[in-house]
């Protein structure tokens, strides 16, 4: 646990000292006070439009950014140790490979999940304070469900961007293929689903395809923002598919907890039998 | 105790047999010089050692536990051959992560930081570092938490010929208190006087083993005396023909001197014919290094033989 520990807090001092912690931080606190300022400029006037929509926008802009942002963070976590020749030097310590992986997890989850709380949480006690009228408890109960499931959604891309990097040799093959995965998660998947829908005219088993949205870990986190708050007249896209799904919001977050769990441990599975 | 002892170790990689067979120990208070080409097998013997790779057969065992343990790994320092850092943090701050990592004392950081010489250099980033300061870093790295075994490859790369005596006198200093030293160069001339036995490789066989006498008694090489007569070359000339002489001996003049290649059985009984001849004014023993003995087991086949660059 120590080396865990020890681990993790070099990846937490790294990432505070070339500023990635508080670039994330801002990005997402900007984001946040952006999307609250103008959020209902779509209906012709400046100001907060309703809580449920600002989340919903933040949730529509983070399933872009969020895992983007996680897998820059990891991509290079194992590769890049072995590319500037300290993993060697690292596997002959009393560290297990284990010890290495869930060190590095604990510091890249916990700089996104500082940078998210610190980002979000101030832009949620600005929207508190500054916009009038505006209920605070439903405010804070929705400021901290879109915080801890945009963390989890991260987790889950720091998780599979180290299946990535424990399995090449090189640091920009980890680089495109954490981009491709970000493409695929975040841009083909809904279509490939779409198309099936369409394809298929409807045909298509229709319990099954509820089901296909848990394949993706960016469509449970749209499903847990959007589709909890509004009514389902108002989804669009796949994200109709949510509203057939037969679990409720703990099945979705249980969704969510497992798709870090699970890359994780095929991450640390395939890093016990790569050769050093 | 041995620090590590490997029995009848084989290992393959991808079907080709890196090592085989090799059987080599190392007591406590010893330092083991070892020797071979690139890619004779050292790198892989090491690393076997650290428990980074499992043999495909034999037996390894370190300070009487298994290779790789934690527990065991806690009393082994290593120096890699081109040892690298993280080149954002400053050299203080990698010892101190590398002493957490290895339950090391952090008193110890700056302790050893002045012992290689880095006192003035702790505090800065190591991406200024130079080649020498990176290989001291490294050193300091690799004698965290008192190390019994150590196990240090090239570890003079890089280093001014004051750092180099340094180091060798350190190294002496830890032998002296107990720990267990590998030494792996290609600086062969440097490492002799420093090492107690050398163990030299090839194509993953061990080809000798021993202290330097005992390795050139094995390889029988003769010793060459340089002789200067008292009044001429040839009259000296006379005196090494009658004395016994037997095959494998040679002779060459030059600058007045004469060289004689004589076999050790042989050189006495003939060091003793000259003087009583009274024709030396003075004379010298060259007894083969190091460098020649590796040379004579090695085979000189030449820089295609020895399967790499340098």
């Amino acid at each position: 646990m120590n080396s865990i520990w020890t681990i993790a807090r070099k990846e937490l001092s790294d990432s505070l000292r070339n500023r990635w912690l508080i670039a994330i931080a801002i990005v997402f606190a900007t984001l946040a006070v952006g999307i609250a300022w103008f959020g209902a400029a779509a209906s012709g006037q400046v100001g907060y439009a309703s809580t449920p929509a600002t989340i919903a926008s933040l949730a529509s802009l983070g399933i872009f950014l969020i895992p983007l942002i996680a897998l820059l963070l990891a991509y290079d976590a194992i590769v890049g140790e072995e590319e500037g020749g300290t993993l060697l030097l690292l596997m002959t310590y009393p560290l297990s490979r284990g010890q290495l992986l869930f060190g590095k997890f604990l510091g890249h989850g916990l700089t996104l999940a500082l940078a998210t709380l610190i980002g979000f949480g101030v832009a949620g006690v600005a929207i508190a304070l500054l916009v009038e009228d505006v209920a605070v408890g439903a405010l804070a109960i929705a400021m901290f469900r879109f915080i801890v499931s945009t963390t989890l959604l991260g987790w889950s891309f720091i998780a599979l961007a180290y299946v990535v990097s424990v399995r090449v040799s090189e640091k920009p093959v980890a680089a495109g293929l954490a981009l491709a995965i970000w493409f695929f998660f975040v841009l083909i998947f809904d279509l490939m689903l779409l198309g099936t829908l369409v394809a298929s005219q409807g045909e298509f088993n229709p319990e099954l395809l509820p089901w296909l949205l848990l394949l993706n870990p960016t469509d449970i986190y749209r499903l847990l923002n959007i589709v909890t708050f509004s009514d389902s007249a108002q989804l669009s896209g796949v994200l109709s598919l949510g509203a057939d799904l037969p679990i409720g919001p703990s099945g979705l977050w249980l969704a969510l907890v497992l798709w870090f769990v699970i890359p994780l441990t095929g991450a640390w599975a395939l890093f016990r039998s790569r050769r050093i | 105790m041995s620090c590590f002892c490997l029995e009848n170790v084989s290992y393959k990689y991808d079907k080709a047999l890196v090592l085989n067979g090799v059987d080599l120990r190392l007591e406590p208070g010893e330092i083991l010089g070892l020797f071979g080409h690139n890619g004779a097998g050292k790198t892989t013997s090491i690393k076997l050692i650290l428990g980074l790779m499992t043999p495909s057969q034999g037996k390894v065992s370190v300070l009487d536990g298994e290779a790789g343990d934690p527990k065991i790994s806690q009393h082994i320092g290593y120096l890699p051959e081109n040892v690298m850092f993280y080149p954002q943090l400053t050299g203080r701050e990698i010892l101190a992560h590398f002493a957490r990592l290895k339950g090391a004392n952090l008193r110890q950081v700056p302790e050893l930081l002045g012992q290689v010489g880095l006192d003035d250099a702790m505090d800065t980033r190591v991406k200024t570092y130079s080649k020498g300061m990176r290989q001291r870093l490294g050193l300091a790295q690799a004698l965290l938490g008192k190390p019994r075994l150590l196990m240090l490859d090239e570890p003079t790369v890089g280093l001014d010929p004051v750092a180099t005596a340094d180091l060798y006198r350190l190294l002496r200093k830890l032998r002296d208190e107990g720990t267990g030293i590998v030494l792996c160069s290609h600086v062969l001339p440097g490492v002799e006087p420093y090492i107690d036995r050398a163990a030299i490789l090839t194509e993953g066989s061990l080809k000798a083993v021993g202290d330097l006498a005992s390795l050139r008694r094995q390889a029988n090489m003769p010793t060459t005396l340089s002789i200067e007569p008292e009044s001429t070359v040839a009259a000296l000339e006379s005196v090494v023909n009658n004395a016994k002489a037997s095959a494998g001996l040679m002779m060459r003049h030059d600058n007045g001197r004469l060289h004689v290649d004589v076999r050790p059985a042989e050189k006495m009984a003939l060091v003793k014919a000259l003087m009583a001849s009274g024709e030396v004014r003075d004379l010298g023993i060259y007894q083969p290094t190091l460098e020649d003995v590796y040379v004579h087991f090695i085979g000189s086949g030449g820089l295609a033989h020895r399967g790499g660059a340098q």
